[in-house]
Order: structure tokens, then sequence, then C-alpha cells
């Protein structure tokens, strides 16, 4: 009885679903300029998107965090707005803006009132074609970035954890390094270094706009055209393919900083589904490891909650993760910490024990049916917000899926039954290709009062004031 | 200018929910967005519960917020009780376990959470509006409203990952320099404590105090609820009967007290193996019904609440790269809510960031913001208006923001007009009096100790003419 439910919901979903993902108008300009608009009339409200095709996986070593770095000069001025003036226009409209930079991309992006749309767009075609970077303005920013990366790395031991673990995963492949880069090629960045990644990567070619809300799309395609369309194509630059050298055996990396609790982190090499379709493999094994990592770890009623942190309380926390929508191979991972009474050995049994029984048995059909419930639910909840529906666009329209991969997503999970679930555990999850990653935490009190000995960079600053 | 990592192991499970994350980190750059003028519908239950109802019709979900005066400044002396019992909700009823309550929630695809801060706490459900698979989240939801257990083996464990969580605090610099901002500033007022509590007080959080805790606050007079989604009137009126008749009636607890504000400058140094020192400056400022509300809030703006525009964002960060992240806020509260600096920076150049920040305190406090400056801020705050009711769940938590504080009822279509109004004379009236150098209270955690010495000995305080004490 259950089943016939779910066959009905599914329908209903599929009927209400159609008609707004169909609204997705897709433009090509000659320069090579993707543009994508998403109508949603909603709000009178409109988010303005760029994508470029550039990010850690493109830098190699002594310039890591470079795309990052560009980012933030992107802030810095540009021929027709001198530096601060492009933010001080989009705030007298009301507007929000921010930026990011991911392995796979770098995104910029406007909201705002659906009068000012144009505005926006007119300033980011502006800046990709006249940005103005000056040592002035270099040198303060780099100093940014350095205290970025201690914020968000140095002084946080789960994510320097993180950190060690990518690159105890990846030999080879540009996704050993973080995004935000090592401290001392942060130090070192030249001017011309920024310069020169701004000349090769930000082309029309290179990017894909989105402009998402109250908009129509005749009218978005005109003014990109207006805009974008006078920015000459330009050849990018050979990416070579450092396709990760294949793991031939466990690896594992201890990282002692001064910590108050453990962690754990534990990945397997895994494909994504740009990798699969490159090598024409079965995409499904990419949904079936989405299913995968949301029966140990999506809401509590999944088995990493249920089991290690309710039942037998081995972990505080733990969770499971997979990035299928990535552009290079990949990791599936397991992470946790653990519970003051569990010592870490066990901690990692009973997570070995978790994939172990992936292997072993099917999952159950109950398990399956809340998955992809959570699935057809967060379709419907997403598109609460026109940036998230934007981003979902650009993203996989810039890694090279193409924005109609969305459409399929929560068709191709459902597909995924319980032997596709055991399939790919059987095949990925195996003891050659894991990375285990453990912090062995260090006594706070003994090296109070001292710089912590995990710093990346030199005790120099690179500038001062 | 936010940095994303697509660290794998960050990301959730479920495929396309990498996105989530990303929107998040997206979207925390910025200043909380306000409320744009919504249409909403209020009433009361027939048992005293207030009611706020958006109809969104697009799409179908529905989005419940059931807010309680039962945050941790309730706490009274068992710090963390208001955070535990809210927290332990989750863990069932007479007849349902932990496990069925999770199952039955994610079963339907529905989201259930509860949290609490030190006014509210919140219970939220998110759920597709499809009838069976609504009817199941809402039973549940109601069910844990009405016949909580608190089962003792639950609450144990809760209990210990309470203790783990104080100790996590302990390795960050951030968290520890926020919770000890409020130990200084708030002195014997309830919002002293975090809400967590402390490692004396969490092990006495049993089931007869969560209990009591429970029947006292978790009452329909002391509480909102706001509805959100694809429902009709008639059954948004059904909908919340049902969840006001969970409920018994109650009654609300006496106001909160106002702190006193400390009267000289205090400032506290924690020496700590981190890269940076973390500063939090500031002191208790503002309810939510107060008259310089308004002035004070659009003057912050200028000052450092308008993200990239602000003058510390240029000052500090601009300017000089001293720190990635700067930022002040005023957080108005049902007593007074704090005024707030918070920045982190390299601890070699602590002393000197901190000299940065202090004189761009004064200046603002002794000077005011320009007329240029006030125009751009007001111009910002009621143009993006419109984009902070852009979602339902902006509606849903504005709704349970506007019934929580009681305010009035045409709040949101007058919102505008009260930033329109205010002038440069204005703020600059209401920060003189209310702000005062020599009342701050600065808190860093970091560095060795010793890397502030040189600002406390060459007597800093010209600004205030009161040297800065340590205590």
């Amino acid at each position: 009885m259950l089943k016939f439910k779910t066959l009905i919901l599914i329908c209903w979903f599929l009927l209400l679903s159609s008609p707004v993902l169909a609204d997705v108008v897709e433009h090509r300009l000659e320069n090579g300029l993707t543009v994508l608009v998403l109508p949603d009339p909603r709000a009178p409200v409109v988010t303005n998107q760029i994508w470029y095709d550039v990010g850690s996986r493109h830098e190699h070593s002594g310039i890591t965090g470079i795309s990052h770095m560009l980012e933030h000069m992107m802030f810095r001025g540009s021929e027709a707005y001198p530096p601060g003036e492009f933010t001080r226009i989009i705030a007298r409209l009301g507007g929000n803006q921010n930026a990011f930079t991911g392995q796979d991309f770098t995104a910029y992006y406007q909201v705002l009132g659906s009068a000012h749309w144009e505005t926006a767009m007119a300033m980011e075609a502006e800046r990709m074609r006249a940005l103005r970077l000056t040592e002035e303005q270099f040198q303060p920013e780099r100093d940014v970035v350095v205290e970025e990366r201690r914020l968000t790395r140095d002084d946080r031991p789960t994510a320097l954890l993180h950190e060690q673990f990518m690159a105890a995963a990846f030999l080879n492949s540009p996704y050993g390094h973080g995004v935000i880069g090592w401290m001392t090629d942060i130090e070192n960045y030249a001017l011309e270094d920024v310069q020169a990644w701004y000349d090769a990567w930000y082309a029309p070619n290179n990017a894909v706009i989105v402009v998402a809300g109250d908009v129509d799309p005749t009218e978005v395609i005109a003014a990109a055209q207006r805009h974008y369309g006078p920015i000459p194509a330009r050849p990018l630059p050979e990416v070579k393919p450092r396709t990760e050298v294949p793991q031939r055996g466990e690896r594992r990396v201890v990282l002692r900083v001064p910590a108050e609790l453990p962690h754990l982190v534990m990945g397997w090499k895994t494909p994504s589904l740009a990798t699969l379709r490159e090598d024409a493999g079965d995409l499904s094994d990419a949904y079936a490891l989405m299913v995968a990592a949301g029966v140990l770890a999506s809401g509590q009623a999944s088995r990493l909650d249920r089991e290690l942190v309710r039942g037998q309380e081995l972990a505080l926390s733990a969770s499971a993760g997979y990035s299928g929508f990535s552009r290079l191979q990949t990791l599936f991972t397991l992470s946790a910490t653990p519970s003051s009474e569990t010592k870490l050995e066990n901690l990692e049994q009973a997570l070995l024990d978790m994939v172990h029984r992936l292997c072993d048995e099917p999952v159950t059909e109950e398990e399956l049916r809340r998955v992809q419930a959570q699935v057809i639910a967060s379709e419907v909840f997403r598109r609460d917000s026109l940036n998230a529906q934007g981003f979902e666009l650009g993203m996989l329209e810039t890694i090279g899926l193409g924005w109609r991969v969305g459409e399929e997503y929560a068709k191709r999970v459902r597909a995924v039954t319980a032997e596709d679930v055991q399939r790919v555990a059987l095949t990925y999850l195996i003891p050659d290709t894991r990375t285990v990653a453990i912090l062995d935490p260090l006594p706070m009190s003994e090296t109070n009062g001292s710089a912590s000995p995990n710093r990346q960079g030199s005790q120099h600053e690179p500038s001062d004031h | 200018m936010n940095h994303l990592t697509t660290n794998p192991a960050l990301h959730s499970s479920v495929g396309l929910h990498a996105l989530a994350l990303l929107l998040l980190l997206g979207l925390l750059c910025g200043p909380t967005p306000p409320a744009r003028a919504a249409d909403f519908e209020t009433w009361t239950t027939s048992n005293g519960l207030r009611v706020l109802f958006a109809p969104a019709p697009t799409l179908p979900m529905l989005d419940i917020r059931l807010v309680f005066d039962a945050g941790s400044a309730r706490d009274g002396d068992h710090g963390g009780l208001a955070r535990m019992t809210n927290l332990a909700l989750a863990f069932g009823t007479s007849d349902l376990d932990a496990d069925t309550v999770a199952e039955r929630f994610e079963s339907v695809g529905a989201q259930f959470s509860a949290s609490a801060a030190r006014d509210m706490a919140i219970v939220r459900l998110r759920t597709l509006t499809e009838p069976d698979w609504m009817e199941v989240a809402l039973a549940t939801f109601v069910s844990l409203l009405a016949d909580p257990a608190f089962p003792e083996d639950d609450l144990a464990r809760a209990r210990r990952q309470a203790l783990q969580a104080l100790q996590r605090d302990r390795q960050e610099p951030g968290a520890m320099a926020s919770r000890e901002f409020y130990r200084l500033a708030y002195g014997d007022h309830p919002y002293a404590v975090h809400p967590l509590g402390t490692e004396q007080s969490v092990p006495t959080l049993e089931g007869p105090l969560v209990r009591v805790f429970f029947q006292r606050h978790y009452t329909a007079q002391n509480a909102v609820l706001a509805l959100t989604g694809d429902l009709s009137m008639n059954a948004a009126q059904a909908l919340s009967q049902r969840i006001g008749a969970a409920l018994p009636q109650g009654e609300r607890p006496a106001a909160l007290p106002s702190p006193e504000i400390p009267s000289e400058p205090i400032m506290k140094h924690i020496p700590f193996p981190s890269e940076q020192a973390h500063i939090v400056m500031g002191g208790p400022l503002l309810r939510l019904d107060d008259p310089d509300r308004f002035p004070l809030s659009v003057a912050n703006h200028v000052f450092g609440g308008g993200g990239f525009t602000s003058r510390l964002f240029q000052d500090v960060r601009t300017e000089r790269g001293l720190a990635y992240s700067v930022s002040s806020h005023i957080q108005p509260m049902a007593a007074e809510g704090p005024f707030l600096i918070t920045m982190q920076t390299g601890v070699h150049q602590a002393a000197d960031a901190l000299t940065v920040l202090r004189d761009a305190l004064a200046a603002f406090i002794s000077e005011g913001v320009t007329e240029e400056e006030l125009a751009a801020s007001k111009d910002n705050i009621i143009g993006r208006f419109p984009l902070g009711l852009a979602s339902n769940s902006d509606i849903a938590a504005t709704l349970g923001m506007i019934g929580f504080y009681d305010l009035a009822p045409d709040y949101l279509t007058t919102y505008t007009d009260h930033v329109a109004r205010v002038t440069r004379e204005d703020a600059g009236d209401a920060l003189a009096r209310r702000l005062a150098m020599d009342r701050m209270v600065t808190v860093v955690v970091g560095g060795p100790a010793g890397i502030l010495d040189a600002l406390q000995d060459e007597h800093p305080d010209d600004r205030s003419g009161t040297p800065f004490v340590e205590r």
C-alpha cells in the first residue's frame, strides 16, 4: 500500500514540476557567452549571476588559491568604476552582492529589485573586460586573504584536517590543494600573477550568466547582447589533464594541533557525474553513490545518526558525503567526532562496519523510500530560494554537465535500486583507494600563548601599514 | 568575496544539497535583510495562541514556526535548561521513540527542527502540502507538543553531548570571545549566560527539571504561531486550532528586567594558541520597542552594519587589510540586546587593529554620520526591503519575529517610513545619548599574554577620558 502511495506522489510531483522547469531559456551569444534565464514572478526580485569556468582545479603548485585572490580583486575597481564604486552603486540600489570560489568555478552575484538588474549586468560586463589591477589595491587585499586563511583554516582544527586529508588523498589531481591555497603561496602572489590569471580566464567564452526572477527572457537576452556582445572571445589556455595517479593502497595522515576534540575523516576515490560521462560510464553509479550517502547520513533517521550517534553513542556527530557534481574524480567521505567515551580506533571500525554493511546486504525498501521522499521534497523546497535555483543552473552549466541535468536529478535518484547501492559500494568503497585522516589533539594548555605549530606560512607578513 | 571550499566531506549527502551549502555560504556575508510588506492575517485561537498567517500558494509547501518565550533568558538557576528542553522535544512521546519520530518526518520528506537562543525557543516544521504526507508530518509535530516523554536515557545522552559541545567551544577563540563578552557585559542579567549553559549546570538538567520547564513555558499564551504556505484561510485556522489545542493555556512569564550598563570600561585579553586574535567590543544597548531603534540602526548601517560599504569595512579591511571579517551589529531584543563589533586579525597586529577600531568607534559616537552616508544607508535599507520577503522561509521568520515581540500590526508597511524619517541630527543625538567609549566592554581572545600591553600602557583612552581597567 505504501508503495502505491509513493507512486501516486511521484506522478503528482512530475505534474507539479514540469511546467516550472521548462521555463529556463537558454541562449548563446556569438562570442560564446552562455545566457540562462529563469523567469519567476513570485516577488519583484532578481538575481544576476556570472559564473567563470576557473577555480582551484586550474591552478598549479606555487600559485594555489590565485582564482580566489582574483575574485577578491574583482571588487577593487575597473576602467569605468573606481575602487568601491561598483559596490556603492549596488548598495544605493538596495542590492546585495557577493562572490565565491570553488574547485571548479568562480561566481559573482547581485540580488536586487527587479527594476535594477540591467545595471548590475552592465557592471559585471565592464569588469569582465576592463578590470584595473594596481599595486596599491593589491597589497591590502592580499593581507585580507592572509587573514581569511587564518580565520577559516589555520585556527580551525577540523578545517585543517580536511585540508590535510585532501592533500593526502590526491597526489596529482589539483583537488589536492584547497580553494584558498597554501599560506606560502598567498604570501608570495605578485600583481602579475593575478593579472595573468584574469587575462587567461575572464573571457565571455569561458562564462555563463544566469538571470533569475521577475524578468522577461527576451529583454535579458537583448541586454546580454548589448553589454557582453561587444567583448570578443579569446583563446583559452590548454588545461593539461593531471589525471590522478591510481591509488594502490590505503593512505593515513595524522594532524597534531592544539584542540579539544579528536576528529576523523575517511574517503574513497569515486567518479563524478562529469567523469562518468567523459568515460562513457554508467551515470547511474553517481546517483547510486548519492543514495548510499543518503542512507548513511541524510537526516536523523539515517544509519549514522540512529546507530552511531544515538544507538551506541560512539559519535558526537557523524556525516557522509559524496560530491558527484564536480569536474574531476572525487571522493565519497565519512567523518565523525567521537563521543567522550569512545576511542578513535573504535569509531573508525564502526564507520568501516557501516561501509561493509552497504557491501554485504542490500539497503531496505524503507531506507530507499525515505531518501527518495527527501529528494522529492527538497526539489520543491529549494524553489523557495531564487538564488539557490540560479546557483544550480550556473554550477551545472559551468562544470560542463549542462543545466538540464538538474531536471533529471529527482528522476535519476528515484530510479536507484537497492542492488545499485550495493554494486557501487562493492565497486568503489574498497580498502586500496581509502584515505584516512585523524586529528590527534595536543593539549590546549601546554601550548597556550604561543603560535600554533601547524602554521603554514612564515612568521613574516607580506607587508605592513 | 566570500570564499567557498567545495570539500566533499562538507557536502551533505543528497547531491544537489550541496547547493544549499553554497547558498548558505553565499548569503552569510551580508546583514540580515529586513522584511517587505507582506499581506498576513492574524488571529488568536480559543485557548489564546496568537497566529500570523501569510498565504503563499505558488509552491506546494508549508512552513510552520512556533515561537515560545522560553529561551535561555528563562533558564533561572539552571543554565542550558531552555535549550535542553527544546532539543528534547525530538526525543519522542509516550508512544513514539526518537528513531520513530525521525523516521516519520523523513519518510514524508518533512524537516523538523528546534532551537533556542536567549529570547526565543523555536520549533519548526517544513512539509509538502500533499495531503497524505502533510498529515503524517502534522500529526507527528502535534504529538511532540502535546505529549513529549523526555526519556531519561535520551536526556542523559543529550547532557553528555552538551558537555562536549562546551568543550568544542573551548577550541574556538571566536566562541570563547563571544561567551566572555556576554558574561562581562551583562553581569547578573539572564542574557549573561550562554544558551548551552556551563560545565556545572549541564549535569543537573535531568527529567524533572525539563518537565517542569516544559509545562510552565510551552503554553498557548506564551507562544506565537507563524504559518506560511499553500494553505487556505480555513485550513490555516483549523491547523492553528489543532496546534493550539495541543498546548495548555498557561500564562506569560514576567517581562525581563533591563541589564545594568557597565559603569566603566572593561577590557580582557585571554591568551590562546591561535594565529588570530578575535576581538569583540560593545555592550547592552537596545530593546525592540525602543524609540531610538531606527536612528541607531540606520546609523549602525553606516558604521559597520552595511557590509562592503560600511566605515569599518573600509577602514579595517579595504584600506589596511587587517581583517577578513569586520562588522558591527545591533541586536534589538526583548530586554536590551547588544551593540557588538566583531573582528579577527593576526595576533602580531592585534593592538594596531584594536586602535583602529577604537578610533573609528570614538569618531562615530562623537561625530555621528554625514548626510551623504545617511542617505546612502537609507537607500540601501529601503531598497532591499522587498528582498527580505522574497521566500517563504523569510516570510515565516519575519512573522514569527513580529508576533513574538508584539510589534505593531502595521510594522511591515511602516518600516520604510521609519527609516526614511531618520535625520542626521536624530542619529547623532541617539548615538551621543546611548553609546559611550568609557562604557565599552572589550574581549580579545588569541595570541600570547602581553600582546595588548603596549596599548594599555599608553593610556589609549584619551578618547573617553577614563583609562581601561583589566578585570
